[in-house]
């Protein structure tokens, strides 16, 4: 049973059932259904099903190699970009199916933000404004008045706004990663996927972006991938535990650390293993 | 051993461990490949200085005026560089107007767009464009190329065009378009490669960072990794002028090798390293050959600045990837 | 804001990725259009005549080019053994022994060197070998070609030894090899197919000079004896009958053409191959 991490967890003020199947939720977002991935011949993940719903924070947590960075980019068909993959099973994006939509359309609406940040080499302002005008807005007040909007949601236009014709590169590590995150925001996107954001920054970093992310919840939808169990507790309202390319189990994060169902569960959140 | 320090007999230089590593034929392999390193450092400078005495009559004698002087008439026994000077750059400048956009288009076909076995079989191809030898496509040049510009191309262009001064005049086939034509061919090969290594070392992250905002791939290639590779593939250009500029025996084979400074592309013309391969081994006088050594330390030293500026920009680019 | 995906930008996009592939598709047409049309036209121009026959005076048909081939090969010993030992020694040193800043000396200069026209070089290789002896010969064409191979066997020698693991040299000189001996008897060898490949790569390429030639080994319309006489090779006789009017002649240059450029692209692609498959293909 999971002491330690009960004392760790905040308390969100609601109503567990005690349950093996996740409640049907009232908006779900994005929906995955019995999807299969292979790398070339390697099968990387198995009958995948499961429910984002909106506005909420999901948690994808489990070993390294477990494969819940290879679902986060199924996600937003971002392993399309590598050769020699198959993707079988549907991801619904508001009931439809995004393997049927643009795939252009798909990752504007399913924005990411990536392990090591990744800015473009051009100034702070140019890199959030980047995908504006890429889709197509080119009114300079309008971009300037999202560019301000999306580095306030990213806690960084204190930081930046005298500066935003500087170079991205002249940031810190942590505030190019929520210059990453403003990015990703300006587009406006309905699911924002974040693949281990923290990983290569310090606690205070850390602790800042967590902080914005509880903030723009209500904007978007968040699922992050996390390797550090403590991060999900802090942050996710529904986690899902990854292994071996397998969903062992997915449920509301206080049950899943508190009173896991499945032993594999029980075993790594008490940290048996991984 | 213990208690006492044991200090190996090698490390200890003394007279003996010098003759045993003589014997053992260390100091000897040092002191030849070092020798030989020295060596080399000679040679360019002899290089240089050779270059430099011997062109000494001429500077003597016309002086730097001698690069700016259009005369050259050597049974009068005046020299001057400038239509030399400005063929070479005429020649160079078509021959990169047509191979740029060319190059760095298929160098991005073959870095984003080609599946990797294509884009290897591909380049590898086109590599080997680059080892044809000069005299080659100075044949291809006279025996094909030029018929085929005279036949087809030259007609169409006079008459579209004709009124334009670049297009005036008659044409032989032998002309600064044809050299310049040619010179295309043979710098596209270089561009191609160093452009397509330059793009492909922009790091994946960047791709992705772009593709995740929902670009198409010709918007990510274009704003984004050509950016990231802009400062090399200038670099690649630097690298194919400083070829065109040297570029000898196709260009002397197809530009007519008469010294003449005129607008028209059609006419024929003439460039540094063309009359020193025309003229140098029958040049008589010391003044003659003098001068045509000149015009060869000219051509050296415009290509050493090209080539080190090329480098700078190349080097910059990958070392910022590693 | 509205960011649906624009028909324009999918357009945009098939548009420029179609011209991309385009110009591909038209570089390597060129080259085989090269190959092609010499290998049509110089098999069609082939003889035995022209292995094994002397020029002919102008306006003679049936002539050869067995002089040319013998001098070609002549001229190119010459330049083998002056600018391969020296690259390939001056390679050990900056790979084994050299310091820091003598190192990036010499790599400039080096690079340098490979920059420098082949005409100029010919033009050096006149004054220090052809005005001293009073005439033209083999031995100052090979001058030339040699000092034109020195920066490939320098730059080639050091990357392919560089490749070798350090662990290598580590095992030698545990065993109580001196530096020399390991260097000679361990760290080339390892290298030694990169190495070949390189040299062979660099003969292919000054194979098919001909600037440089010009006015150092000149030429000849007969067999020359040794190596202090003018000497006909391969590349300028292409050059002379190709601006020679007798249509003879321009059938001989195809020939000549032919037989250079196989030469030439057979030891490029061996060459590549070996390096594709050596040991230093893993860095790639």
């Amino acid at each position: 049973m999971a002491t330690q991490q009960q004392q760790s967890i905040k308390e969100p003020e609601i109503k567990t059932i005690p349950t093996d199947n996740p409640k049907p939720q009232p908006s779900s977002k994005l929906q995955a259904r019995n999807l299969n991935f292979h790398y070339g011949s390697f099968q990387a993940l198995h009958d995948i099903s499961m429910n984002i719903s909106a506005h909420k924070i999901t948690a994808f947590i489990g070993p390294s190699g477990c494969g819940k960075s290879t679902f986060l980019r199924t996600m937003n068909r971002m392993n399309e970009a590598v050769r020699n993959t198959k993707v079988e099973g549907e991801i619904l994006l508001d009931n439809q199916d995004i393997h049927s939509m643009d795939v252009t359309d798909v990752r504007r609406r399913v924005g990411m933000v990536f392990q090591k940040s990744n800015p473009f080499p051009k100034s702070i302002f140019d890199n959030v404004a980047y995908g504006l005008r890429v889709n197509g807005v080119r009114r300079k007040l309008t971009v300037e008045e999202a560019v301000q909007k999306s580095l306030e949601h990213a806690a960084l236009w204190g930081e930046v706004k005298d500066k935003l014709n500087k170079p991205a590169s002249a940031l810190s590590g942590g505030q190019q990663q929520r210059l990453c995150i403003a990015r990703a925001l300006a587009v406006e996107p309905e699911v924002l996927l974040l693949d281990e954001p923290c990983s290569a920054l310090d606690p205070i970093a850390t602790l800042k972006i967590e902080e914005l992310l509880f903030q723009i919840k209500s904007l978007t939808t968040i699922v992050i991938v996390t390797h550090n169990m403590q991060q999900a507790a802090r942050l996710a309202d529904y986690t899902g535990f990854f292994l071996l390319g397998k969903l062992v189990e997915f449920d509301e994060t206080r049950k899943m650390f508190q009173n896991p169902s499945k032993k594999e569960t029980e075993d790594y959140v008490t940290g048996r293993f991984g | 051993m213990a208690g006492s320090t044991y200090v190996p007999s090698a490390s200890r230089p003394t007279a003996s461990s010098f003759y045993k590593r003589l014997r053992g034929g260390d100091e000897v392999a040092y002191l030849l490949t070092f020798a030989c390193a020295v060596a080399i450092l000679v040679i360019v400078g002899l290089i240089v200085v050779e270059l430099w005495t011997n062109s000494q009559p001429t500077v003597k004698q016309f002086g730097l005026g001698f690069l700016w002087s259009s005369r050259w008439d050597p049974n009068g026994g005046h020299f001057g560089a400038l239509p030399f000077v400005y063929g070479t750059c005429v020649t160079a400048f078509l021959a990169l107007l047509i191979a740029v956009p060319l190059g760095v288009a298929a160098a991005i076909f073959l870095a984003e767009m080609a599946p990797p076995r294509l884009s290897n079989i591909l380049t590898f191809l086109i590599e080997l464009l680059a080892a044809v030898p000069s005299v080659i496509y100075g044949l291809i040049g006279i025996f094909v190329l030029v018929p085929i510009i005279r036949d087809y191309l030259v007609p169409v262009l006079t008459r579209l065009f004709g009124y334009l001064p670049i297009f005036s005049g008659d044409f032989y086939g032998v002309s600064f378009l044809s050299a310049g034509l040619v010179l295309s061919v043979m710098v596209v090969p270089f561009i191609i490669s160093v452009s397509r290594e330059v793009l492909l070392a922009v790091p994946v992250d960047q791709r992705e960072a772009s593709l995740a905002l929902g670009t198409t791939k010709w918007e990510t290639t274009w704003q984004v990794v050509i950016p990231n590779a802009k400062t090399g593939i200038i670099g690649s250009i630097f690298l194919a002028l400083a070829r065109a500029l040297g570029e000898t025996m196709a260009v002397t084979m197809v530009i007519g090798n008469t010294p003449k400074i005129t607008p028209s592309l059609l006419s024929p013309g003439y460039s540094i390293a063309a009359v020193i391969a025309n003229e140098f081994a029958e040049a008589s006088g010391n003044l003659y050959v003098s001068s045509l050594i000149f015009l060869g330390l000219v051509l050296f030293g415009l290509t050493i600045v090209i080539n080190a500026l090329a480098r700078i920009l190349v080097l910059t680019t990958s070392r910022r990837r590693s | 804001m509205d960011m649906r995906i624009s028909p324009r930008r999918k357009i945009a996009n098939a548009v420029m990725l179609s011209l991309s592939g385009l110009c591909t598709v038209l570089v390597i047409s060129v080259l085989f259009f090269i190959l092609g049309y010499l290998l049509w036209h110089g098999s069609s121009s082939l003889s035995l005549n022209f292995f094994t026959k002397l020029p002919k005076p102008s306006g003679e048909t049936g002539g050869g080019m067995a002089n040319a081939i013998i001098g070609s090969g002549k001229v190119l010993l010459v330049a083998t053994c002056i600018g391969v030992p020296l690259g390939f020694l001056a390679g050990v040193y900056l790979a084994e022994y050299s310091g820091k800043t003598f190192a990036f000396t010499l790599r400039y200069v080096v690079d340098l060197l490979n920059g420098v026209p082949s005409i100029v070089i010919g033009i050096v290789a006149y004054a220090v070998v052809v005005r001293p002896m009073g005439h033209y010969s083999a031995l100052a064409g090979g001058v030339a070609l040699g000092i034109m191979m020195i920066p490939i066997a320098v730059r080639t020698t050091e990357e392919f030894l560089l490749a070798v693991p350090n662990s290598l040299r580590e095992g030698a000189l545990a065993l109580g090899a001196t530096k020399a001996k390991t260097i000679f008897t361990v760290v080339i060898p390892a290298a030694i197919s990169g190495l070949i490949s390189g040299m062979m790569l660099n003969l292919a390429r000054v194979a098919g000079e001909t600037a440089p030639l010009l006015f150092t080994a000149l030429g000849n319309m007969f067999m020359s004896p040794g190596f202090m006489h003018p000497i006909a090779t391969l590349p300028v006789m292409i050059y002379n009958y190709a601006i020679a009017p007798e249509e003879d002649l321009h059938q001989q240059a195809w020939a000549a053409g032919f037989v250079l450029l196989t030469l030439v692209l057979f030891i490029n692609v061996t060459a590549r191959l070996i390096i594709a498959r050596g040991p230093a293909s893993s860095r790639r």
